[in-house]
C-alpha cells in the first residue's frame, strides 16, 4: 500500500509534532506521528477525545498558530507543506487538500450567505465566472443532499440546521475536487440515511478521482465500512496501525483492544468506540514510560520506565506495545 | 461583495420597523427641548436689554415672543411651528432660526463626518496591527499612544495641534472657514484631526479586542483551510465580524463626537453649529437654542438609525 514514499504521490507525514504553550506548561498534543496515505486510499483515525486527531489534521493543513508550534515533515507531491512559503501553501489548501471541520456550528461564518462561503473557494482556486460558480455551487448542494439549493445558497448559516450546516461544509470542502480530504468527524450531525449517502459520495470520489481521505470518526462501523487502513491515537501518538481487517480481527495494543471492546465482529453495524476505564493523561504531564500504563491491565515494570517504540510487525502492521504478543494471544482466546 | 439575495427582505422590514420606532423618539425630543429651554435661568428679554431693563420693556418683548402665554399653549405653537419649519426668529441676530441653522449646521456636519472618517482611517489599520502583534512592541506603542490621547482633553489637543501644525509649521490655517469646497476641507482638517484623535482611541481599543476575539474563531480557520487570500480573510471574515460591536460603539459615541465638535469649533474659530450654540447660550437666545437642540437631537437619532441599519447589514442575525 505504501507506494506514496516511492513515487512522491499521496501524503507522507514524518515525525509530525505539535506543541502548545499553555499556562500549565508545554502540551504535547501530537508527538512524532508518521502517516502515509496513498492516492485513492482511505485511512481511518480513531482515539478518545483529546488524543490529538483534530490537531493532527490541522497540523497537516498548516492551520496551527501561536501558541502552537508544529515540526516534522508533511510531504505532498514531493513538497514539504510545513517548510513551504505561505502563498504556495495557500494555493494547495482548499484546492488540492481540503478539510472538513469537526464543528459544523462554528466553522461557517455567521454573517455571510452560505453560497458566498462556497463560491469564494472557487474564486480563490479556479477561473470560473460568476454563472459557472453558481452552477457548480448548485451541483454541490444537490450532491450533498441539500434540498431547495437555489434558495439555500442565499441563506445564512443560522437558517440551517446542524445537519444542513455539516452538509454545506462538506460541499464547500469538495468544491475544488480535492486530491486529499481531511475529514474530521464529517457525519456526526447526520442521520443514518444521509450519513450513508455522504460516505458513498466520498467512496465514489475516491474511485473516480483517486481522492485520498483521512477520516476521523468515533464510529467503528464507519471505519469498517469505508476505510482501507486505520491508525489508533493515544495521548498524541499513533499506538497502532494496520489494515482495518487486521486491526479489527486481532488488535496488538491494549488500548485498541479496549476501544474495540464491544464491537460485534459480524457485519458492519454502527458501533461507537467503547469507553475505557480511567482517564486520558494530561498532555503537559505525561506518565513516564508508556503513556497508557496507568490504565493498562498488561502493564509490567518496563512499561513504567521506557516508552515502547512504534514497531513494524510485518504485513503493514505497527504497534507501540512491549507486550503486543500477549495482547494478540489474549484476543485469540476471546 | 455578493448580493444579499433573499436576505434583503428581512433587512427591508427591519429598516421600516426601525424608522417607525423613531416617532416616539422625536416626540420625546420635542418635549424635552421645550421644557429644558424654559428651565434655563434668566429670561431673554432681560438678556437683550441688559442693565437697562425696566419691567415694561421686559413684558413687551416677552409678549412679542409669545412667552407670556400659558405653557401648554406655548407647546402647541411650538410643535406646529417645528413641523412647518418655523423655528422662530433669533433674538440676537434678528434672522429666522431655520436660516441660521442651515448656514451653520452643514459646517458642523462636515467637521464631524471628516472626524469620523479620519478616526476610522486611523483606528482600523492600527487595531489590526495591534491585534496581530498583540503583546509585542507594536501593540504596546500603539496602545500607549492612544492611552495618552484618551486622557488629554479635546481643547488641549486642539491647542497643541494649532500651535504645532498651525502657528509653528504653518501647514494648516489657524482658524476660520474657506470659501470653496477644497478650501473648506483644508480649513477643517486640523479641527477634524483633533476631534478624531480621542474618538479613534476609543474605536481602536474596541476594535483591537474584537479582532483578537474573532481571529481565533473556527470560521476564520476554515477560511484559511479554504486557501483564501489573506486580504479576503482579514476583511470579509475577520473585519466584518469584528466591526459588529465597534459599529454599536460608534453609534453610541456619535453624541460625544458632536459635543467635542462644540469645543473644537470654539478653539479653531470655526463658524459651525457648536459656536452658534455657545453664543446662543451666553445670549439666552432661546429660539436658536431650541432649534439647534432639536436639529442636533434629530441628527443623533438619524445616526443611530444609520448605525443600526449598517449593523443589520453586517450581521444578518440582527434583522430577524
Ligand atoms: N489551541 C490550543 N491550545 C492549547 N491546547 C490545544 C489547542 N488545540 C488543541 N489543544 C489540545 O490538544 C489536545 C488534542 O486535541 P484534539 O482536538 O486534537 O483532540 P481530538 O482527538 O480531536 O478529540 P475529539 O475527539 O474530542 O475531537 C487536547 O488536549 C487539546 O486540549
Ligand atoms: S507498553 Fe505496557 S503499558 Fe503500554 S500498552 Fe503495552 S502493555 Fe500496556
Ligand atoms: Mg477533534
Amino acid at each position: 500500500m505504501s507506494v506514496a514514499i516511492d513515487t512522491g504521490l499521496g501524503l507522507t507525514v514524518r515525525g509530525l509534532t505539535a506543541l502548545f504553550n499553555t499556562p500549565r506548561g508545554m502540551a504535547l498534543a501530537v508527538a512524532d506521528v508518521d502517516l502515509d496515505v496513498a492516492p485513492g486510499e482511505m485511512v481511518g483515525l480513531v482515539g478518545e477525545s483529546g488524543s490529538g486527531k483534530s490537531v493532527t489534521l490541522r497540523s497537516i493543513m498548516g492551520l496551527i498558530q501561536t501558541p502552537g508550534h508544529v515540526t516534522g515533515k508533511v510531504e505532498w507531491g514531493g513538497r514539504d507543506l510545513v517548510a513551504m512559503p505561505a502563498e504556495e501553501l495557500r494555493r494547495i489548501r482548499g484546492s488540492e487538500i481540503a478539510m472538513i471541520f469537526q464543528e459544523p456550528m462554528t466553522a461557517l461564518n455567521p454573517v455571510l450567505p452560505v453560497g458566498l462561503q462556497l463560491e469564494e473557494n472557487l474564486v480563490a482556486h479556479t477561473r470560473l465566472n460568476a454563472r459557472e460558480r453558481r452552477a457548480r455551487a448548485l451541483q454541490l448542494m444537490n450532491t450533498v443532499g441539500i434540498p431547495a439549493a437555489e434558495r439555500r445558497l442565499n441563506e445564512y448559516p443560522h437558517q440551517f440546521s446542524g445537519g444542513m450546516r455539516q452538509r454545506a461544509m462538506i460541499a464547500i470542502a469538495l468544491a475544488c475536487s480535492p486530491k486529499l480530504l481531511l475529514a474530521d468527524e464529517p457525519t456526526t450531525a447526520l442521520d443514518v440515511t444521509i450519513q450513508d449517502q455522504i460516505l458513498k459520495l466520498l467512496l465514489d470520489l475516491r474511485d473516480r478521482l483517486a481522492m485520498s481521505v483521512v477520516l476521523v470518526t468515533h464510529d467503528l462501523g464507519v471505519i469498517a465500512g469505508t476505510c482501507d487502513r486505520m491508525a489508533v491515537m493515544y495521548a498524541g501518538r499513533i499506538v497502532e496501525m494496520g489494515t482495518v481487517i487486521d486491526v479489527f480481527r486481532q488488535p496488538r495494543h491494549p488500548y485498541t483492544r479496549g476501544l474495540l471492546g464491544s464491537v460485534p465482529r459480524a457485519g458492519a453495524v454502527r458501533t461507537m468506540l467503547s469507553s475505557i476505564e480511567g482517564t486520558p493523561p494530561s498532555l503537559t504531564d505525561l506518565p513516564a514510560g508508556c503513556a497508557f500504563h496507568p490504565r493498562c491491565s498488561f502493564a509490567t515494570d518496563i512499561c513504567r520506565q521506557e516508552r515502547p517504540p512504534l514497531l513494524s510487525l510485518g504485513n503493514d502492521r505497527k504497534a507501540a506495545c512491549f507486550h503486543h504478543d500477549r495482547v494478540a494471544a489474549a484476543e485469540a482466546i476471546l | 461583495m455578493q448580493n444579499i439575495g433573499s436576505g434583503s427582505l428581512p433587512l427591508f422590514s427591519f429598516v421600516l420597523r426601525r424608522i417607525l420606532q423613531m416617532i416616539p423618539t422625536v416626540v420625546f425630543i420635542l418635549v424635552v427641548t421645550f421644557v429644558l429651554v424654559r428651565l434655563l435661568p434668566g429670561d431673554p428679554a432681560s438678556a437683550m436689554l441688559g442693565d437697562r431693563a425696566i419691567d415694561a420693556d421686559v413684558e413687551r418683548i416677552n409678549a412679542s415672543l409669545g412667552l407670556d402665554k400659558p405653557i401648554p399653549v406655548q407647546f402647541l405653537y411650538f410643535v406646529k411651528n417645528v413641523f412647518t419649519g418655523d423655528l422662530g426668529t433669533s433674538i440676537a441676530l434678528k434672522l429666522p432660526v431655520t436660516t441660521i441653522i442651515m448656514q451653520r449646521l452643514p459646517v458642523t456636519l462636515m467637521l464631524t463626518l471628516m472626524a469620523a472618517l479620519l478616526a476610522l482611517v486611523l483606528a482600523v489599520p492600527l487595531a489590526f496591527l495591534a491585534a496581530l502583534r498583540r503583546e509585542q512592541t507594536a501593540d504596546a506603542v500603539i496602545r500607549g499612544t492612544f492611552q495618552v490621547g484618551l486622557s488629554m482633553p479635546v481643547f488641549y489637543v486642539g491647542i497643541l495641534m494649532l500651535t504645532v501644525f498651525g502657528a509653528t509649521l504653518k501647514w494648516f490655517p489657524v482658524g476660520g472657514y474657506g470659501d470653496t469646497f477644497a478650501d473648506r476641507l483644508y480649513h477643517l482638517f486640523l479641527p477634524a484631526l483633533t476631534l478624531a484623535f480621542s474618538f479613534s482611541a476609543v474605536l481602536m481599543r474596541n476594535l483591537r479586542s474584537s479582532i483578537i476575539g474573532v481571529i481565533n474563531a473556527e470560521y476564520v480557520d476554515f477560511a484559511r483551510a479554504k486557501g483564501l487570500r489573506p486580504r479576503i480573510i482579514m476583511t470579509r471574515h475577520v473585519l466584518r465580524n469584528a466591526l459588529i460591536s465597534t459599529v454599536t460603539l460608534f453609534g453610541l459615541q456619535i453624541g460625544t463626537l458632536f459635543g467635542g465638535a462644540v469645543i473644537t469649533e470654539t478653539v479653531f474659530a470655526v463658524p459651525g453649529a457648536g459656536r452658534l450654540m455657545i453664543d446662543s447660550i451666553y445670549g439666552r437666545d432661546y429660539p436658536v437654542l431650541q432649534g439647534l437642540t432639536i436639529a442636533l437631537a434629530v441628527l443623533v437619532s438619524l445616526t443611530f438609525l444609520a448605525t443600526d441599519i449598517f449593523q443589520a447589514w453586517l450581521d444578518p442575525r440582527v434583522a430577524r
